[in-house]
């Protein structure tokens, strides 16, 4: 479903991402875990369209992404929930909600599916005429979510969901990622929270300074004796 | 009576000043740049309204549509100037922009006096309806009934097509922030641009309101105005909306009431003085938010 080759991203003088490969297939959750700076946020924004890799390809369907605006990405059916949520705080969580189906022209199908965002996380109901900058925390990551769900797509990046969150709030929201990928979603998934990115998803990743040093299917990766002592403090 | 008459004309004023405030407060709010250019804009569209209404009239149509080609020639200036000047100056430092500004503002001025010479041209008065009687000797222009009205239902509207429209909902979500708003699939560049043409759009209504109360055009009408817009955008708090509107007609107020009880001279001074002084209480203006700065 989609194919990262060979991606090289700079800032300046700073190669923050050293020809990375990674691959996503349908209906899985694919962890990419790292350390802090190790390039993880870089390859998210280079796949949604933030950031131009100075080389590399990026193929999504078959089409590549490289050169493709963000707001093209998005409908081509790649949602991407970025690090630190960026909800818009001085707007209401519907009208949050709203942005998120932008590209979608039905309002009888959105109605529809906002109806499911709010059965699936009832606070953010309660609280769909606040502005969003008052939400705590974990409100805010699940309406960063329920944001991105609301553009219908076929896969779902997300970059540090549990980042801040206590470990009740993690679980709750690693459940939700769970949840959505047994609706058939896909998920790219960033952590530095390893053993909780690694204990969900099917196959994983691990980033360091902008290599891949390790990949595979995650219960290996859990197992693995270089995973346990970097990433999981055994 | 008096004050009444004057609370009138400051309101006139205001809302003048508040239409050119909403273009740079949205223009700001999208794009945090200061369009030094947004006054001349103003000037602009007197000088196409000047120049069309000879023209319409010789046709046989109704001069009043010189607002109408006086709005959609300032939207495609608006337009043109942030595609040609600005875009390609984003995320350069903001003294750059800044400079860019003052340059394509200057560059209006002397372009403007190259076509229709310095000197300040008579406006035509089309708007020649004769005035409202409210009681015995209390009338007010047709000029001033209708800078009031049509400026309250455009300030309305816009409101409305920002609160409520999703191309206005779209233009909250990129002036909060334009990459997660580009994540949403909200085409950044698209949204500028019509923000621009609408800034630009409501200055030449301003203009030509303005130039029907106060019959000249000139190269540099656009500087005084423009400055008096700002300062109102500022005072209301730069960025905000709502902020515009009541920064415009408070200064308007304040400007009028200086010059017929106090002095004509010192009506700069005390407009001036309150701003200083409410940018000392709340450096963010009226309305704006004591938020710190994006990291
Ligand atoms: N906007 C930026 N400008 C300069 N350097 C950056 C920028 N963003 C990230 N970097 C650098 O790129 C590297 C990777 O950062 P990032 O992708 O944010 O890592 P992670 O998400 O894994 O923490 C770091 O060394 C970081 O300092
Ligand atoms: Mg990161």
């Amino acid at each position: 479903m989609l194919k990262v080759i060979n991606l090289n991203v700079s800032y300046g003088a700073i190669h923050a991402v050293h020809g990375v490969n990674l691959e996503v297939h349908q209906g899985e959750i694919v962890s990419l875990i790292g350390a802090n700076g190790a390039g993880k946020t870089t390859i998210l924004h280079s796949i949604s369209g933030l950031k131009r890799p100075s080389s590399g390809q990026i193929v999504f369907e078959g089409q590549d992404l490289v050169k493709t605006e963000p707001h093209k990405i998005l409908q081509m059916g790649l949602a991407h929930v970025p690090e630190g949520r960026r909800i818009f705080a001085e707007m209401t969580v519907e009208e949050n909600l709203e942005m998120g189906a932008f590209t979608r022209s039905n309002p009888q199908e959105i109605r529809e599916d906002m109806e499911k965002i709010y059965h699936r996380f009832p606070r953010l109901k309660e609280r769909r005429g606040q502005m969003a900058g008052t939400l705590s925390g974990g409100e805010q990551q699940m309406l960063a979510i329920g944001r991105a769900l609301m553009s219908k797509p076929k896969l779902l990046l997300l970059d540090e969901p549990s980042m801040g969150l206590s470990p009740i709030l993690v679980r709750e929201i690693f459940d939700i990622i769970v949840q959505v990928n047994k609706t058939g979603m896909t998920v790219l998934l960033v952590e530095q929270n390893a053993r909780m990115a690694l204990s969900i998803a099917h196959r994983g990743y691990v980033l360091e300074t902008g290599d891949i040093v390790l990949s595979g299917d995650a219960k290996s990766l859990l197992e693995d004796d270089r995973v346990k002592k970097a990433y999981l403090g055994q | 009576m008096d004050l009444i008459k004057q609370l009138i004309n400051g309101i006139q004023v205001g809302s003048i000043y508040a239409l050119v405030a909403l273009g740079y407060t949205m223009v700001y709010g999208i794009v945090k740049l200061i369009n030094f250019a947004h006054g001349d804009f103003i000037m602009v569209g007197g000088y196409v309204a000047l120049t069309v209404i000879p023209v319409l009239v010789s046709a046989g149509l109704s001069p009043w549509l010189c607002i109408i080609v006086a709005i959609l020639f300032c939207a495609l200036l608006g337009m043109a100037t942030e595609r040609v000047a600005y875009k390609p100056l984003r995320g350069a430092p903001k003294i750059s922009v800044l400079i860019t500004a003052i340059g394509v503002s200057l560059f209006l001025q002397n372009l403007f006096m190259l076509i229709f010479s310095p000197n300040p041209k008579p406006f035509p008065n089309f708007l020649d309806y004769p005035p409202l009687a409210l009681g015995e000797n209390f009338q007010i222009s047709f000029v001033t009934l209708l800078t009031i009205l049509l400026s309250l239902i455009i300030m309305v509207g816009l409101q409305f097509f920002i609160q409520k429209t999703k191309m206005g909902k779209s233009m909250r979500a990129v002036s909060e922030d334009p990459g997660a708003a580009q994540l949403m699939g909200i085409n950044v560049n698209r949204t500028i641009s019509v923000t621009f043409a609408i800034g630009s759009g409501l200055a030449a209504v301003a203009s030509v309101l303005y130039c029907s109360a106060y019959p000249l055009v000139e190269p540099t009408m656009g500087s005084v105005l423009g400055l008096r817009a700002f300062i109102a955008a500022v005072f209301g708090g730069i960025g905000m909306i709502p902020g515009a509107m009541v920064g415009g007609l408070l200064m308007g107020v304040v400007e009028s009431l200086t010059k017929a009880y106090i002095s004509s001279q010192m009506s700069d001074a005390v407009v001036y003085g309150i701003l200083i002084l409410v940018l000392l209480v709340k450096p963010t203006g009226l309305f704006g938010k004591n938020v710190r700065e994006k990291v």
